[in-house]
């Protein structure tokens, strides 16, 4: 069990509390009802289908669960879930479904 | 009759935020027991919640601070994880822009994943909401997720240290955010930012600092415009042939 200095940890949840809010509120404050130019509402119709892709990719190959040892179970439990989200539209039944297989792989494979 | 519209604009971003229960509730419960096997109290663990509200930068900063990184270093790497919340306030402000500042500075600090996926879906899809009903709805869609977050918070922080690591719990937060992207690939080039990103993902992973992250974001955001620029193109070339 590591603990951390008090003040560091505090410094950590105001800094991100301030900067978070920032990044949040920063276009809502400052753009008031003036449209966004075209070029820039094209790119960022694709934050969210990039960025998260971009932040999973690397849990994904490289698990934390297994010091990041590329496992066959993590992969193919990825795939499953990413597909059934993809086919079924549905949240739940993807996260389900991967959540079965990473589960089923680890105890059929270890 | 304005009121009673923008109520059930309320109710329908909280009914429409239903399947995220599930989402939030172990996310927020993950959290609160990680945050507990590292060392913080409960009430360190709940303010870390109430005060930045965005699960992958907690998560982020968290898994920084267990390998005793600088503190500017978790700062600067959890603000990137961060920076998609800067993108989906900019790409929220043609909808919500025209409400009062003080309703903006409510709506920013419930901008998280879900509520911005649910809410730019509904309000493109239905051009005809007025500004009050949008605000409502955006809200309604924090309604459930966010109480639900911080509580969860707190019990994982109580339950904590009791959780056993055989039970792999670190993988259900990957796995969360990608049964979320599943439903959002709805056109070939949401397929072609996806995949990019990830390419590069793979490609920037020796990056310090979570750079990475950053680069392959923005290029999957790019392939993504220029596919859906080229896919129009060609679309309007094909109707002038004909």
């Amino acid at each position: 069990m590591s603990q951390f200095d008090p003040l560091t940890l505090w410094v950590v949840i105001i800094g991100l509390a301030i900067g978070s809010f920032t990044l949040r509120f920063a276009f809502l404050a400052l753009m008031g009802n003036r449209t966004m130019p075209a070029w820039l509402m094209r790119h960022l119709r694709y934050t969210a289908v990039a960025i998260i892709p971009a932040l999973v990719t690397p849990l994904v190959v490289w698990p934390s669960s297994t010091n990041g040892v590329t496992s066959l179970p993590h992969l193919l439990a990825a795939v499953v879930t990413l597909t059934v989200g993809l086919i079924s539209k549905n949240v739940l039944a993807a996260m389900a479904s991967g959540a079965g297989a990473l589960y089923g792989l680890l105890y059929l494979i270890g | 009759m304005p009121f009673t519209t923008t109520k059930s604009a309320f109710w329908a971003g909280f009914r429409d935020s239903a399947p995220f229960i599930l989402v939030a509730g172990p996310f927020g419960m993950l959290f609160g027991v990680l945050a507990a096997e590292a060392g913080l109290n409960v009430l360190e663990a709940l303010s870390f919640s109430l005060a930045v509200f965005a699960g992958a930068a907690q998560f982020t900063a968290l898994q920084l601070m267990q390998e005793q990184a600088p503190t500017i270093i978790v700062l600067v790497s959890a603000l990137a994880v961060n920076l998609r919340m800067a993108m989906y306030s900019a790409s929220l402000t043609p909808y919500l822009g025209a409400a009062p500042l003080w309703q903006r500075a409510i709506a920013a600090y419930f901008v998280v994943d879900q509520s911005y996926a649910l809410s730019i879906v509904k309000f493109e899809a239905e051009p005809d909401m007025s500004v009050p009903q949008r605000m409502a709805y955006f809200l309604g869609t924090c309604g459930i997720v966010a109480p639900l977050w911080m509580a969860a918070t707190y019990v994982g922080a109580l339950v904590g240290a009791q959780v056993p690591d055989s039970w792999g719990l670190e993988f259900v937060l990957p796995l969360a955010f990608l049964a979320m992207i599943g439903p959002m690939l709805r056109t070939p080039a949401h397929l072609a930012a996806c995949f990019s990103a990830i390419v590069t993902a793979l490609l920037a992973a020796g990056l310090p600092y979570n750079f990475g992250l950053i680069v392959a974001g923005l290029t999957g955001m790019i392939v993504g415009a220029q596919t859906e620029l080229w896919l129009e193109r060609r679309k309007a070339l094909h109707e002038v042939a004909r």
